[in-house]
């Protein structure tokens, strides 16, 4: 039963109605960013690139950037070492709590973030321990790693678990069929769970907002600066934290395509 | 097979099950002790009173706790609407366009929402990009709609957007196209076939995706503090000033636990009604 022409033409026109929509924001900031102008107004008479060079000369603005950088990777390899054996856990062995582990692993997931941050810094107030950016890193994997390790599970839900077992029945340790089986197999879930772990991290504002101490986080500096009142370096900045993810999502889609390129010369050589 | 099963499974959750134990569970223990405890105190070595749950009825906190279910409620209302025809053309219609379409939308999740919401304020705003520009062409602006309830509830939904995108569509591919057609031969209308064969066919999917926009939304604090500015206080906004302006860590807590409790339940809820293995695809 296919619908009409006009009904698929309909639709098609509506999703990129709602691609221009989602993205709409971000051309704002972006034109935002090089007015001259410190109060910003449109239509936007001077532009110029002065912020730019401000933000970049700026003390503030690098460690803000190098403390989101720290943050984010080491978020990425602890949600990623994390998710391998947990999307196991999740998918693939089926074990007596594997209901209970599913359902432990949603709920920080539906859980307010600020109330998540908050529950923590109480914590940390309670064992005696002084946020700092590495508490933020601890607030990053409550919601983080659960996600990396669903993204996991995704993959490690279609794989034939026949593959394990005739490894184990020709012989194989369990430590040699992670590494030579399930390691390989799972690698492109672990590959976009990196991926997602690093940007979530790196965007992510309300679980950093109380968890810092007196660290800040680039997104979390360009929230305090919005609910305070404009400065004109907030659009630079958000431009320079887009920027940077996309830079990130860029050279993993290099890197992929680059190793699976390789492997496949090396396939046709042999 | 069993046992090594069994072991394996409880190994492999190990790391995964630390972590959640060490900042998830202890700290809500934490949170649930602080609320008991006498107001105003920073130690949890006080007999405990009770007293700030009076407190949540007494000065009128349950009103930003029903703001924000209800903007939370008409949000996750409007999303199912608008999202309802594009899952279906993802899941039915679109072949490669659903490709493009869901890359576009998951890369919009990975620029911080401050700052997407902070673009709607720079776009909405009086002399922002669409009344700048209004302005400038016909001579005549208009009041900018920032600043009220329903600009809160439209960043609701642009947020949570995908959350609610990703679940349907994912429910509605679970609907066999043979079972549409046959009630199609015989003879049900347009109407019917939503109505008898899509609706409930797609039900873990509708459950999640509201689910998941109404208990986020419930929980937000953004969208009222960036697009709202403080035109309504939110829930989340009480908990954050008790924590930090009121320093009265027993009524943040109490605050908390009342939305934890009622998210919480939904979740679980949620999530005790739905098939995980048979959404995320198992082939076995």
């Amino acid at each position: 039963m296919q619908p009409s022409r006009s009904t698929r033409i309909a639709l098609l026109i509506y999703g990129i109605v709602t691609i221009v929509v989602l993205y709409l924001p971000l051309i704002s900031v972006g034109f935002a960013s090089i007015s001259q102008a410190r109060y910003l107004s449109f239509p936007i008479k001077r532009y110029s690139t002065k912020w730019y060079a401000e933000a970049l000369q700026s003390d503030t603005v690098r460690d803000l950037l190098t403390t989101s950088l720290k943050v984010a990777v080491i978020v990425t390899v602890i949600s990623v070492a994390a998710a391998f054996f947990g999307a196991l856990a999740f998918a693939r062995y089926h074990w007596k709590f594997r209901t209970l582990f599913q359902k432990l692993i949603l709920l920080p997931i539906f859980f307010p973030q600020t109330v998540l941050g908050l529950a923590l810094l109480m914590w940390f107030n309670a064992v005696g321990v002084i946020p700092t950016w590495k508490t933020a890193v601890v607030a990053h994997l409550v919601w983080i790693a659960p996600i990396a390790t669903l993204i996991v599970a995704i993959r490690a839900y279609s794989f034939d678990p026949a593959l394990e077992e005739a490894a184990r029945d020709m012989g194989a340790g369990t430590l040699t069929i992670l590494r030579e089986i399930t390691l390989p197999l799972l690698m492109p879930g672990l590959v976009s769970a990196g991926l997602f772990a690093f940007l979530l991290s790196w965007g992510n504002f309300p679980l950093s907002l109380f968890t810092t101490g007196a660290d800040s986080t680039l997104p979390e500096w360009l929230y305090a600066k919005m609910v305070s009142g404009y400065s004109p370096l907030v659009p630079t900045l958000g431009v320079m934290s887009v920027v940077g993810s996309f830079l990130v999502i860029m050279v993993a889609f290099t890197v992929t395509w680059l190793v699976r390129a390789m492997r496949e010369s090396r396939t046709a050589m042999d | 097979m069993e046992r090594l099963d069994n072991r394996l499974g409880f190994f492999s959750a190990v790391p995964l099950g630390l972590i959640l134990l060490l900042s998830f569970l202890a700290p809500l223990v934490v949170v649930a002790l602080f609320s008991i405890m006498p107001q105003k105190v920073f130690s949890l070595a006080n007999m405990p009173d009770f007293s700030a749950y009076s407190v949540f009825f007494a000065q009128g906190y349950y009103r930003s706790l029903l703001w924000a279910l209800g903007m939370a409620f008409a949000a996750s209302l409007v999303l199912f609407v608008l999202c309802w025809p594009l899952a279906y053309g993802m899941a039915k219609v679109f072949g490669r366009f659903s490709l493009v379409l869901t890359i576009a939308v998951v890369m919009s999740l990975f620029v911080s929402e401050n700052i997407r919401l902070f673009g709607w304020v720079l776009t909405l705003m009086k002399g922002g990009l669409f009344e700048g520009y209004i302005r400038a062409w016909t001579g005549t602006g208009f009041e900018s709609p920032l600043y009220n309830t329903g600009i809160i509830i439209f960043g609701l939904v642009y947020v949570y957007f995908p959350f609610m995108l990703f679940p349907l569509a994912q429910g509605i591919s679970m609907v066999p196209d043979d079972t549409r057609q046959a009630a199609a031969d015989l003879g049900a209308t347009r109407w019917q076939i939503l109505r008898h064969v899509d609706l409930p066919l797609a039900a873990p999917g509708i459950v999640v995706g509201t689910l998941l926009t109404f208990v986020l939304g419930a929980g937000a604090l953004a969208e009222s503090k960036i697009l709202g500015g403080q035109a309504v206080i939110v829930i989340a906004d009480d908990i954050e000033t008790a924590f930090t302006f009121g320093q009265n860590w027993p009524l943040g807590s109490a605050l908390s636990m009342i939305l934890i409790l009622i998210i919480g339940g939904l979740a679980l809820f949620g999530v005790n009604r739905v098939d995980l293995d048979a959404i995320m695809g198992r082939k076995r």
